[in-house]
């Protein structure tokens, strides 16, 4: 493995990211008084840009002396998460501008944010997890809370920063446990170590508080009583961005802590998996059915996502893992295209958030409504659109590794959560038309498009996304 | 040894009683003074253990900053303490429901203790004779650890600058001493001599 | 591990006496000083009055910016030390690596300088 090497070229994506920040925040301070917002957020986007190249040619493999790796399954996450916050950054550019929160800061704080996720899908020691985890997680609490004067935003940055807190805490001594137990921090050297397959009772134990902090960041039940919250304060950009990026890198790190070192006692860990997804499922389907604030039902929405990504997890194979990476790439498209929609539900040059102000849209504007039945069905999961296949494959891998009755839950609340979705397209397509919205950004309409056509394609052309999620679950059992 | 044993039972009961009141006193200056005392007596048995750098940080990062801030918090901000405390019944049956929860957790943890054989072959670096905790822990942070160094000093910016962006306003008109600004000025900056003609005015 | 702990016996004598000297000093003054308390003694001294209203205001935020930027130097520093003890035998690497360390919280130092957090006007 060569874990005794510094190898400081598998970490280059992560080194350019990080000096690309700090080469900005100098161009912007110097700029003085952001009035380099637009420079900076678009160099910013450039930089991911460049590191989305770097991730996918650079030669991987671990480095750091065996507390980092860049193998397959972390280039594939890493490629997930720079598009999330590149599309976030320039989906927040015009939001900014308008909304008085245009700070050159930032596009630095989701650059730093980015870097943090990068460092914990890479992470194959407890101690990087955490640096990684919480140099994430101070970046957005901040960015919640960046319009200050505003009670939601700061409200939403408070509630975001104490729970996260405190979850971070459970991690922290579920990671002690592990280690005052069985004596080591590293995935490898944990991995070998528990292949006898006896999982010490203080390490089970150290296990579940992990998988309790782990679960907050990702927002499955029961930690995600903050997410309708956070998500309904925080700006809406900031909001898209808090739905794909950090979700995508903590569900890639729950995947790899599970699967890596603890891979060999699948049985200790299955059932928490198992009644955690459950829950999420349930609550993010019926839940959602009492919404008004389209914001609050994404939150809703993707908890219920996250239920059925791990239900992928819960199989505990590689076929679950390829169906949660696949699931992840799906709703990370998905998502972007949403949140372009609501970011354009703008009328007089104000925000709106109520699901009843996409009333008659077909009527005012029959492509955007269009686009958003597509996007609507396809998070419903309705054939042949993307979102199905997403379903498809997770709900198929617990099958074959036997967990019918997971799969059948599933099924069930994905039925249920169909009516929310199915309702915004009746608001859209059969209610009175109500004033139409401001034209839509440049922007917002690539995105949208962009979605769009990917949801149809995906049918057509499975294999890129497909094969990639193989290889890179193929990387993480070690083959 | 004797010695030893009274030190570690004298420092934890310290620290348990005081972190007991911490929450259970009326004042919140109190609170914050009894914490201190909780962490000067962490800081005690962390030098049981050997760790003596981590007890000099407990001392001088929450001892001497942190808690500090916190004083400063709550001596200062107007908080009704009395109308926060309201909850405190209500709350307690919940609370100590999961901190018995936790006990047990802990009580049975700690009664399965056991190391496999793995665990006692791979258990990390120990302090190594002959060399003192600083120097051991030094020799790891910046070379087998600089990965999670450098990270430390990444969140360390990302919190600086989450402090300037979340605190930090300009106040309007506010007049302040640039000394080369002043020293630049020139005469023609300020005086402009005007030739009146006479009998006219301006 | 016994001759580390011994070099820290004579902090623990210390303790040991300034809490019981203390102790003495509190509880002798109790006992011995004579004790005969009524309103006008224990009320504010002399040309002192009674407070108005709470002492607690609302406080500007900046001073907490200064709270937090120091603790965060404090943090830096507390890296310094084992460093410094051992800058002989960790070499080029550790040094350089110090330097990328102390580079990133300088870019940090420099972005605050340029913002005016230090500035109190």
């Amino acid at each position: 493995m060569g874990v005794s090497m510094l190898n400081l070229g598998a970490a280059l994506p992560e080194i350019f990211m990080a000096v690309s920040a700090l080469a900005l925040l100098m161009l912007g301070v110097f700029a003085g008084k952001d009035k380099a917002f637009r420079t900076v957020s678009w160099l910013a986007v450039a930089a991911q840009i460049i590191t989305v190249i770097l991730v996918v040619t650079g030669e991987g493999g671990p480095a750091f002396f065996g507390q980092f790796t860049a193998d397959a399954f972390a280039q594939f996450c890493k490629v997930m998460i720079l598009i999330g916050s590149s599309v976030g950054i320039i989906m927040s550019m015009k939001f900014a501008e308008r909304e008085n929160m245009a700070r050159f800061e930032f596009p630095i704080l989701i650059t730093l944010a980015t870097v943090g996720m990068m460092a914990m899908v890479s992470a194959s020691d407890m101690m990087s997890l955490y640096l990684g985890l919480e140099l994430q997680s101070l970046a957005l609490y901040v960015v919640a809370a960046i319009r200050r004067d505003t009670i939601r935003s700061t409200e939403s940055g408070l509630k975001y920063f104490i729970l996260g807190s405190i979850a971070s805490g459970m991690l922290l001594y579920g990671m002690s446990m592990v280690y005052g137990f069985t004596g080591t921090t590293n995935f490898a050297v944990l991995a070998d170590t528990l292949t006898g397959g006896d999982l010490p009772v203080g390490a089970m134990v150290g296990l579940a508080f992990m998988f309790a902090g782990l679960c907050f960041k990702i927002s499955a039940v029961p930690f995600h009583m903050w997410t309708p919250d956070v998500y309904e304060g925080a700006p809406t950009p900031v909001t898209a961005f808090f739905a794909v990026a950090p979700k995508i890198a903590g569900l890639a790190l729950f995947v790899r802590v599970a699967i890596g070192p603890f891979g060999s006692v699948v049985a200790d860990w299955q059932q928490i998996i198992v009644l955690i997804s459950i829950l999420s499922m349930l609550v993010g389907s019926f839940a959602a059915l009492r919404q008004e604030n389209i914001k609050r039902l994404m939150a809703y929405s993707s908890i219920g996502h996250v239920g059925f990504a791990l239900v992928g997890l819960a199989a505990g194979t590689e076929e679950g893992v390829t169906g949660v990476l696949v699931y992840l790439g799906i709703y990370l498209v998905m998502n972007l295209g949403t949140f372009a929609v609501i970011l354009c539900m703008r009328r007089n040059d104000r925000m709106n958030e109520e699901i009843t102000d996409l009333a008659g849209l077909a009527k005012t504007k029959p492509l955007m409504a269009a686009i958003t039945a597509i996007l609507m069905f396809s998070m419903a999961g309705i054939p042949p659109l993307a979102g199905f296949f997403g379903k498809f494959y997770v709900f198929k891998a617990a099958v074959d590794a036997g967990l019918v009755t997971l799969a059948v839950i599933g099924l069930v609340t994905s039925v249920v959560s169909a009516y929310y979705y199915l309702r915004i397209i009746k608001v859209m397509y059969f209610d009175e038309p109500v004033e139409g919205f401001d034209r839509n950004g440049t922007e917002m309409n690539v995105i949208m498009a962009v979605a769009t056509i990917a949801i149809l394609a995906f049918v057509f052309f499975p294999n890129p996304l497909m094969d990639s999620a193989a290889i890179a679950a193929a990387s993480l059992f070690g083959q | 040894m004797v010695v030893q044993a009274l030190a570690f039972y004298l420092f934890a009961t310290i620290a348990v009683l005081s972190a007991t009141a911490v929450v259970t006193v009326r004042n919140p200056v109190h609170s914050v003074l009894l914490l201190i005392l909780t962490f000067f007596n962490a800081a005690g048995l962390f030098v049981l253990l050997g760790a003596e750098f981590l007890a000099m940080l407990l001392v001088v990062v929450y001892v001497g900053a942190v808690a500090v801030l916190f004083l400063f918090v709550v001596m200062m901000l107007d908080i009704n303490f009395v109308e926060m405390r309201q909850g405190f019944l209500n709350y307690l049956p919940i609370g100590v429901l999961i901190a018995v929860v936790l006990f047990v957790e802990l009580a049975f943890v700690g009664a399965g203790w056991t190391l496999t054989d793995e665990a006692v072959a791979v258990l990390a670096q120990p302090t190594p004779a002959g060399v003192g905790n600083v120097e051991a822990l030094g020799r790891l942070i910046y070379t087998d650890y600089a990965y999670i160094f450098q990270s430390a000093g990444l969140v360390l910016l990302v919190a600086m600058i989450g402090a300037i962006v979340l605190t930090l306003r300009h106040r309007e008109g506010v007049r302040r001493q640039k000394i080369s600004e002043q020293v630049k000025r020139t005469r023609a900056d300020t005086l402009e001599i005007k030739k009146v003609p006479v009998g006219r005015g301006i | 591990m016994q001759e580390l702990l011994s070099e820290y016996l004579p902090i623990l004598v210390f303790i040991g006496i300034a809490v019981g000297l203390s102790a003495v000093i509190i509880i002798a003054s109790l006992v011995l000083a004579k004790q005969a308390p009524d309103v006008e003694k224990l009320s504010a001294y002399e040309c002192g009055f009674a407070p108005f209203e709470d002492a607690r205001i609302k406080f500007d935020v900046r001073f907490y910016l200064v709270a937090i930027l120091f603790i965060i130097f404090d943090l830096e520093v507390a890296f310094l030390f084992p460093w410094a003890v051992t800058l002989g035998d960790i070499g080029t690497f550790g040094f350089v690596s110090m330097v990328i360390f102390l580079a990133v919280l300088t870019v940090g130092f420099i972005y605050e300088w340029k913002k005016g957090a230090l500035e109190w006007e």
